[in-house]
Order: C-alpha cells, then structure tokens, then sequence
C-alpha cells in the first residue's frame, strides 16, 4: 500500500513539472504554431543564473534568474521569431532547434561542459514522513504551485482582456487579427508567460537535481513535447493533462517494467507518442487550432 | 542531333555540374595532409547522409528528424558482420551463428544499408500518414526508440561502452565514390515519375491528392529510399571511425545535418552539396582557431563549443535572410544556352 501511494505521489510532482514544461510550450505552439525546442534552454539559462548568483542572498538568487529567463523568452522571440512569423512550421521548427543548439554552446562555452552544482533553497529537500510515506517537501511544493499557476492561467485567459485576445489569437490567428488583435502583443505576452514558466521550473530542477549542465533543459522539453502532441497540440488544458500523463506514466513505467526492460523506459513513452500521433492525433482534448488548414 | 545533345547536356549538367566539383575537391584535398583528408572523408559521408536526408525531406517538404536511427542501424549493422568473431565473443553475447559470421566489407554494406530500409518500411508505412509537425514529431520519436534501444542493448550493441574492431576501409577515395553514387541515384529519382509526384504533392498536397496522386505511397517511396542511402552513410561512417558509440546517432548528427540541408537549400540537390560543403568548410576553420594558433611565443586558442556557437548561429542568420537557403532552392542551369521555351 505504501509502495502504491509513494507511487502517485512521484507521479503526481513529477507530472506537475512535466505539466509545466508542457504549458510553456503549447502556450506558444497554440499561438503560433511553433514548437519551441529552445524552451528547454530558458530553463538551463535560469538554473546557470542561479549557478551565477550562488551566496548571494535566496530571494536575490531566485528574482535575478527568473528575470533573466523572462528577457531571454522575449529577446528571444523578438529576435529570432518575430522575423519568421510568416514562415511555415517547418522552418520555424529548425529556427528554435537552431536556437536552442546556440544557447547551449554558448553556455558551455562561457562555463564548460562539466556539471556544476548549486544548493538553492535546501530546506525543500527535506521530508514529510506521514504514515511511513516519505513526501518531499519540493513536491508538495510543485504541485501547489502548478495547481496555483493553472489557476491564474485559467482566470487570466478567461478574465482578462488580453487573456481572450490570445484565446482568440490561438483559434484562428488571421481572424482575431482582423477583429483588432494585435499580433505583436499577443505574441509577445505569450513568451513573457512562456518565460514565468520556464524561470518556475529552473527553480523547481534546481533544487530537485542541484546539478546542471548545459544539456539539462533537453531532456525535460523532449518530455514536454510528448505531453503536448498527448494532451493536444494547442490546447493548454491538455497540455498540462497530457503533462500529469506522462509524469503516470513515466512512474508507471518504472515501477511496472522488470528490471531488464527498465533501462528502455523512455523508449516505451516514445512509443506512446507515437501511437497517439497515429490513433488520436488530436490528443486527449483536442484544441480547436490544431484541425489541418488547407 | 546537335538538339539532342544538348538536351541531354541540359538534364544531366544539375548533377554532372555537382559531380564534378566533388571530384575536384577530393582530387585536391587528398594531396593534403592527413588530418585534412580526414576532414575531407568525414565531409563526403556526412554529404551522403544529407543527400539520403535531401531525398526525403527535400522532395516531399516533410521534415524528419528520424533519419539519423537508419544512420545508426547501418553503422551498427556493419559492424555486426564484420567485427572478427574472437572479438564479438568477449564483448557482445548474440546467437552463435552471428557471432561465428564475418562478412566481406561490401556485402556486409549492403545488408546493413537493406536492414535500415526495411526498419524504415516497417516505421514508415505508419508515419507517413502523418503530415507536417505531426510527421516531424513521429519520425523524432522513432530516433528516440532506436537511441534509447541501442544505448542499453549490451548484448547487441555493447550498450553504453563503445563498440571497437570494426575493420576501417573508409578513406577519401571509397568516401568519394560512394557519395557520387548517392548523387546519381538522387537526382535519378528526383527527375523520375515518382520524384515528380511527390514534389508535387510538396506544392499543394490537396491538388496532389486532387490529381489522382497516392501522397502516401509516393512519401513512403521516398522515405524508405533515402533511408537506404543514410544507412550507406552511417556504415561508411562506422568503417571511418572504427568505433561506435550510440550518443554519436542522436541530437548532434541530427542537428548538424539537417542545418546543412538548410542552409543550402532544402529544394534542391545543389542545396544539399552546397550546405554540405559550406558547414564543413566553416567548421573546420572554427575547428581550427578553436584548437589554438601561435602568434610568436603567444598561443591562442579559442574556448570549446565555438564551432557550434558559430555553426548555429549561421544557421539561424540565413533562416532568418534567405529561409530557402543558398541556392534559394535552384539547381545549376545549364550555362550555354538561352533558356528554351
């Protein structure tokens, strides 16, 4: 019994960082139909901040690496997006590859390619113990502040103004253009809140892992990438869905496969991608951009 | 007479044109000195893997990011059937009559190039149904599973350690040859019936479609075709470099390969030798002040990572000023002629 619930509680921290990657980058994807490879260098630029601002005050620490991810998310944007808007997907898709490969390189160019370590807000890597359950307090954390953020995204995009401008910007760009949108503002916010995300999450990994190397951010946004096409490529709702999916399913993996079979997990997970992609490929909730135009 | 002659000269010279500036390069290269020929051999088999990459993504406009797994399923094919048998016993554990076979370096080629065409049937006859960013997606995760598989498949592959003995036949000269076929073949298709329907389904899939043309099968063709070629590069890669290791068929190879496409031009084949040429010229000369230079006494050396630096950041500059790449596309017309009507 303990072991099912340590279970899913690892699944569900694990799914609520997941599902915050995964927002990140379906709340670009829904806008402009960009999938964002370089999202994952956002997060490794903030953990490199921390790594940079290490002894100076916590707070000092976690403010300076978040603002630096929410200029480099708009900078970014500004700089290498902006220009491609016209640009079919295609091209947008190598651009943000071609980008995070630049980010990468520029880092371990400025700090090299062994691993550094931070401690940042240890206090977190300590435990709950409840009935012999060991809860981290990092996941108790997580999942309070992505349940906190998805609330906020909801009352944002459904409350405010801009928030229904970028809803209606995600349905049906040329139309909400035409109705008074504007594009530049929508597209800029979108990356501001893509940027509040990442920065989240690089604090989140930092305190989990403590280690970071310029590689750190692939893994998490290939992730992410699964939790998207799962969830419903445009859909924010089921991007953080398909997030909480594959967190399951990743712990689900582990704990199920035999020993053997374990180090082939993440191949099991591809594999659910891609029977998605061919079975349901509107995912689990299907967004209304994401029907083929012609 | 004189019309036919020229008319040949005219659908050949995009290809023939190609053909010879390869010649020349690997005619003057391989008077360097070693380290340059070897740059120049790594060169042409990457070319033969953005030629395989051209074929697919070049002819139908469907990204891939999959195709480095058939690089990695010919190279690891090879090296199965032709590492000496006392070899393979101490390090893998596969059935007794493979570790007991040793094959010729050509038929092993060809049964490994065979073996990835046939892994690319098996995941393309699904795959292709999917269409732009969904396409992209699918063929990735397709290079994720063989990554994953071949990084942790000890008995097989050697698993995380590097796989060693593989017999290294690969020089300028077998690179060359190679590579001139692979452009022969492309351009080959390019110009046949089945080219001419999947660049057309490229252009507008619905009057493709409209049009009688079966989008799907025209794609698979040219998937499991180009996939035969990248196979071939990945084996002469591994008989170049005499060890495989799996993180040598992932992100890396992927990225660098698709950037020489698109710098070049992913719409035509001259896109391909021309990003070829120009990624490698340019990262052996980052390679260069990278390794260091010496002004007198004085030894600088630029800090690692620079090539890539520099590579990404052309990549993006040219996406940005010329998204259809260097040759915007074009193939080399034939120069003595007014363009006929």
């Amino acid at each position: 019994m303990t072991f099912v619930l340590q279970n899913i509680v690892d699944a569900i921290s694990l799914g609520a960082l997941y599902a915050l990657t995964a927002l990140g980058i379906g709340l670009i994807f829904g806008i402009m139909r960009l999938i964002n490879f370089a999202h994952g260098e956002l997060i490794m630029l903030g953990a490199y901040a921390l790594f940079f601002t290490f002894g100076m005050h916590e707070a000092i620490m976690g403010l300076v690496a978040m603002a630096l991810v929410i200029v480099a998310a708009i900078v970014m944007e500004r700089v290498a997006f902006r220009p491609l808007r016209r640009a079919n997907p295609a091209t947008l898709l190598i651009a943000s590859f071609a980008l995070a490969y630049f980010l990468q390189h520029l880092v371990l160019l400025i700090f090299g390619a062994r691993p550094k370590s931070v401690t940042f807000l240890y206090e977190l890597s300590e435990y709950f113990v409840v009935e012999g359950l060991r809860i981290p307090k990092l996941q108790v954390v997580t999942i309070a502040i992505t349940i906190v953020l998805l609330v906020g995204l909801v009352v944002f995009f459904r409350r405010s103004s801009i928030g229904t401008q970028m809803r209606a910007a995600a349905e049906d760009f040329g139309m909400a253009r035409l109705v008074g949108v504007r594009a530049n503002s929508v597209i800029a916010i979108a990356f501001l809140l893509s940027g509040v995300l990442a920065g989240i999450i690089s604090l989140l990994y930092v305190v989990q892992t403590g280690t970071l190397t310029p590689r750190m951010g692939v893994s998490l946004v290939l992730v992410a990438f699964v939790a998207t096409v799962i969830g419903g490529m445009g859909s924010l709702v089921g991007a953080a869905v398909g997030g909480l999916v594959v967190g399951v399913l990743t712990v689900a993996l582990q704990a199920v496969l035999t020993v053997e079979l374990r180090p082939y997990r993440d191949a099991f997970v591809f594999a659910v991608l891609i029977g998605f992609l061919l079975v349901r490929p509107q995912g689990l909730l299907r967004g209304r951009s994401a029907r083929e135009r012609i | 007479m004189v019309g036919r002659v020229e008319k040949t000269a005219r659908l050949i010279w995009p290809v023939l044109s190609l053909a010879l500036v390869l010649v020349v390069l690997a005619a003057l290269l391989s008077l360097g000195p070693m380290p340059l020929q070897r740059t120049a051999t790594e060169a042409f088999i990457r070319l033969i893997v953005v030629i395989g990459l051209y074929i697919f993504i070049g002819n139908s406009g469907i990204l891939s990011f999959g195709h480095v797994s058939f690089m990695a399923i010919g190279a690891y094919g090879s090296a199965l059937l032709t590492i000496p048998p006392n070899m393979k016993k101490i390090v893998l554990d596969l059935p007794p009559f493979l570790t007991a076979l040793q094959l010729p370096t050509i038929p092993a080629a060809l049964i490994a190039g065979t073996l990835s065409t046939v892994f690319a049937f098996v995941i393309g006859v699904p795959l292709m149904r999917l269409s732009g960013i969904s396409a992209a997606m699918g063929t990735f995760a397709s290079l994720a599973i063989v990554y994953v598989v071949i990084s942790n498949w000890k008995e097989v592959t050697g698993g995380a350690s590097a796989l060693i003995g593989l017999p290294v036949y690969t020089d300028i000269w077998v690179a060359l040859i190679y590579a001139l076929l692979a452009l022969g073949l492309a351009y080959a298709y390019q110009e046949s019936r089945y080219g001419r329907r999947l660049r057309a389904s490229r252009e507008n899939e619905v009057a493709a479609l409209a049009t009688g043309i079966n989008v799907r099968r025209e794609r698979l063709i040219a998937f499991v075709f180009s996939a035969f070629i990248v196979g071939f590069g990945g084996v002469l890669h591994a008989h170049f470099i005499g060890v495989l290791s799996s993180s040598s068929f992932y992100l890396d190879v992927t990225f660098i390969t698709l950037a020489m496409l698109v710098i070049g031009g992913m719409n035509s084949l001259a896109g391909a030798v021309t990003g070829t040429i120009v990624v490698s010229v340019l990262g052996e000369l980052l390679r260069l002040i990278e390794a260091g230079f010496d002004i007198g006494t004085l030894h600088l050396a630029a800090p690692r990572g620079l090539r890539e630096v520099g590579l990404s950041f052309l990549m993006l500059m040219i996406l940005l000023f010329r998204p259809q790449g260097l040759t915007s596309g074009r193939e080399i017309a034939w120069p003595l002629a007014p363009k006929a009507g």
